[in-house]
């Protein structure tokens, strides 16, 4: 992503249990409060971070969250980057179907994540990991 | 903190969670209200959500969950104080929260379930109870106006230390 500046304000969280998921919770929201994303918008971003950090415990087997706040010139936004060394996604299609479960959620995880957030990049593959970065604008 | 209250307010069980939900407390409320329930015969559940900033899939399936545990234990669930923004973004993320019935406040909770014709509270239990037909078309009828001037004072409030 080289379109967007990030201010070298990069805060990285490690994601090895529960209560992380909370501490990148309050991260992002407390970042896009900061960034002036409306209160729709905050509960959104954390929404996904919250699914997508979930994700990183769970299947990843813990890794690291990094919040940036970046600007394209005439908005502000929240980044929040993701990623593991697990197993990685084998079927990414598959994983981003509306309903496709591993049993511990209600199937929404990735797929909800990507309706709630206005950039969603996944990078994974087997045995590669997982990297997902996704963007919010303030409107 | 590692336990979410829960307050019995006559046949009610009331929970009002307060704090960042870490997921192995959201669990161990599924556990503690089951326990409850049938430790005090409730008919009926409210847990109250206005504190909460976000409602995830695994919290919207921790909801789903203890609205079906409890329905299989004879009482009912009503979650109860969304805000606008975690509705507005649990529609997105594709939530529907099937089989939980929600109200606006704790008050509207109580007054819609006082309206459910199979749960009288405050009446004997009834031996033939357990139709599950009604659930989820309690609001398809205009509520009737309940009596409640009584439970509204008599409301618990969480303490915080």
């Amino acid at each position: 992503m080289a379109l967007a500046d990030s201010g070298g304000d990069v805060e990285a969280l490690p994601i090895t249990a529960d209560e992380d998921v909370v501490r990148v919770r309050q991260l992002v929201r407390s970042r896009a409060v900061a960034a002036k994303l409306s209160l729709i918008d905050q509960t959104k971003l954390v929404t996904a971070a919250s699914e997508l950090a979930r994700n990183t415990l769970v299947h990843g087997g813990g890794g690291r969250a990094e919040v940036s706040t970046v600007t394209n010139g005439r908005r502000n936004g929240i980044r929040v980057h993701f990623a593991d060394d697990g197993p990685g996604i084998a079927d990414l299609d598959l994983a981003m179907t509306d309903g496709y479960t591993s049993g511990t959620g209600m199937g929404l995880g990735l797929s909800g994540a990507r309706r709630l957030v206005d950039e969603f990049d996944i990078d994974t593959g087997p045995g590669a990991g997982t990297r997902v970065t996704v963007t919010k604008w303030s409107r | 903190m590692d336990q979410i209250p829960i307050f019995t307010l006559g046949e009610v069980l009331l929970v009002s969670i307060q704090v960042d939900l870490e997921d192995q407390l959201a669990m161990r409320l599924q556990e503690d209200l089951s326990e409850r329930i049938v430790a005090t015969g409730a008919r009926a559940v409210i847990i109250d959500i206005s504190a909460l900033d976000i409602v995830d899939s695994f919290i919207g399936r921790m909801l789903s969950t203890i609205a079906s545990i409890s329905r299989v234990l004879d009482a009912e669930t009503v979650v109860v104080g969304m805000r606008p923004a975690v509705a507005i973004t649990l529609v997105e993320l594709g939530l529907s929260l099937k089989g939980v019935r929600t109200a606006l406040t704790v008050e509207h909770g109580l007054r819609m379930l006082n309206g459910t014709p199979s749960l009288a509270l405050g009446g004997p239990r009834e031996a033939g109870y357990g139709d599950g037909d009604g659930y989820g078309d309690a609001d398809s009828t205009g509520d009737s106006p309940a009596p409640d001037a009584g439970s509204r004072a008599a409301l618990p409030r969480p303490v915080s230390d």
